[in-house]
């Protein structure tokens, strides 16, 4: 399966970001070939508003079926629901390849609400 | 004579000065009417104390998905400006508080598939103070869409003499909403370095807007001089100057008129609106002046 990971580069060795629609970078690993690519999320990271929803909708473009990122807003959150993309919650400073090994060994928290309330408020 | 009263910076005393301008000229027997514009914390209402005749709700439209006839093609999400409609897995979805209303989902669905419905995002009230018409919007908690409640009380305006509009504070939407269409602008600031910043910004935009203005301090004998200083150098009018006089800070407390704690001030806003109306008739003049050289 296709997972995408938020990030402030484009290599495994990329710090990953806490933010999901304002995130620089998404990298997209294939769990079981362990193939990468990294997208760009240029467009979002100073949207006036609905980065969330924007980035939620490019992910499920990509075919991800998980997220793993830091948090996640209301809309984040409904959008990715409705595509069926689980969330999964990077709680500390990690690269995208720690990330993806404690995904793997079942150590990020899924979540099942948003993480955050919208920006706006 | 349509005056908005606006700034950059929050707290300088465009409610003040609104009032206190609308109150003085009624009390000359001018026809006024008084717009509250800024609908997401209006508080002319608190020193007029006017008597509301009428109340209205303010919608806006949003898009509404006939699903029968979506293919999901994306197309309306690809086409919003805001990004408040996504689609995924062939459905749509859309975040009706992120909506401006602008329709282009609906222009551009190539099956019709969408219909608008409105929202309601504020109200209206609509009443009397003394002898002034009385209008002031309020948007609903939550709601991100002012200008559309703004348009709606200017909407109010009738064919009085004069129509004063307090405006929000800021540079943005809303207050571009409130003053693009007004005779003058009265900005209002106060001698400190954020005063001045602030101006600055709202000077940018009324220039940018085409607009005629003058500035008013408030607190005028605190902070120090860089704003007059700032005016010279701009060519800029300043209009009125109000004092850091205890005794109106105590009469805003109580939600009482300066004019009517303090007649002695009267005169001073009296003042003030001739230097407006001197003012903008001497623009109007150099405006057609101007038109007539090129012109010619």
């Amino acid at each position: 399966m296709k997972i995408a990971i938020t990030s402030y580069g484009k290599e495994l060795s990329s710090k990953t970001d806490r933010s999901f629609g304002r995130a620089k970078w998404f990298v997209l690993v294939d769990t079981e070939t362990g193939a990468f690519e990294a997208h760009s999320n240029e467009q979002n990271v100073n949207a006036a508003q609905g980065a969330g929803i924007q980035a939620a909708q490019n992910v499920a473009n990509m075919g991800a079926e998980a997220v793993l990122t830091g948090n996640v807003g209301p809309n984040a959150f409904r959008t990715l629901s409705a595509a069926s993309i689980r969330i999964f919650i990077i709680k500390k400073d990690m690269t995208v390849q720690q990330a993806l090994s404690e995904w793997k060994e079942g150590k990020l928290q899924e979540t099942s609400e948003s993480t955050i309330e919208g920006h706006w408020v | 004579m349509k005056l908005a009263i606006a700034s950059g910076k929050g707290g300088t005393g465009k409610t003040t000065i609104a009032t206190n301008l609308a109150l003085t000229l009624d009390d000359k027997g001018m026809e006024v009417q008084l717009l509250d514009c800024d609908v997401e914390e209006p508080n002319c209402h608190i020193f007029l104390k006017p008597k509301i005749e009428s109340t209205a709700p303010v919608t806006v439209l949003i898009p509404k998905v006939i699903e029968e006839k979506c293919t999901g093609c994306g197309v309306c999400a690809e086409v919003c400006e805001y990004s408040a409609i996504a689609v995924i897995k062939g459905k749509v979805l859309i975040f009706p508080e992120l909506c401006h209303g602008c329709g282009a989902c609906k222009l551009f669905c190539p099956e019709n598939a969408f219909i608008e419905v409105p929202r309601e995002v504020g109200i209206i009230e609509e009443g009397k103070a003394s002898g002034i018409s009385f209008t002031h919007g309020f948007l609903n908690i939550g709601e991100l869409m002012s200008p559309a409640v703004i348009d709606e009380v200017k909407k109010a305006a009738g064919d009085k003499e004069i129509v004063i509009l307090d405006s929000p504070p800021g540079t943005s939407c809303p207050v571009i909403a409130a003053v693009k269409d007004a005779d003058f602008v009265l900005l209002v600031t106060e001698p400190t370095p954020f005063g001045l910043n602030d101006l600055e910004l709202a000077v940018g935009m009324a220039r940018e807007l085409k607009l005629p203005f003058a500035v008013a301090i408030n607190r005028s004998d605190v902070g120090n001089e860089d704003v007059k200083e700032y005016c010279r150098r701009e060519k800029i009018e300043i209009v009125l100057e109000i004092p850091n006089d205890r005794r109106i800070a105590e009469a805003y407390s109580r939600g009482e008129m300066v004019i009517h704690a303090l007649p002695e001030y009267q005169k001073t806003f009296e003042t003030c609106w001739e230097k407006i109306i001197d003012l903008h008739q001497n623009m109007m003049q150099a405006e057609q002046q101007e038109k007539t050289a090129t012109e010619s």
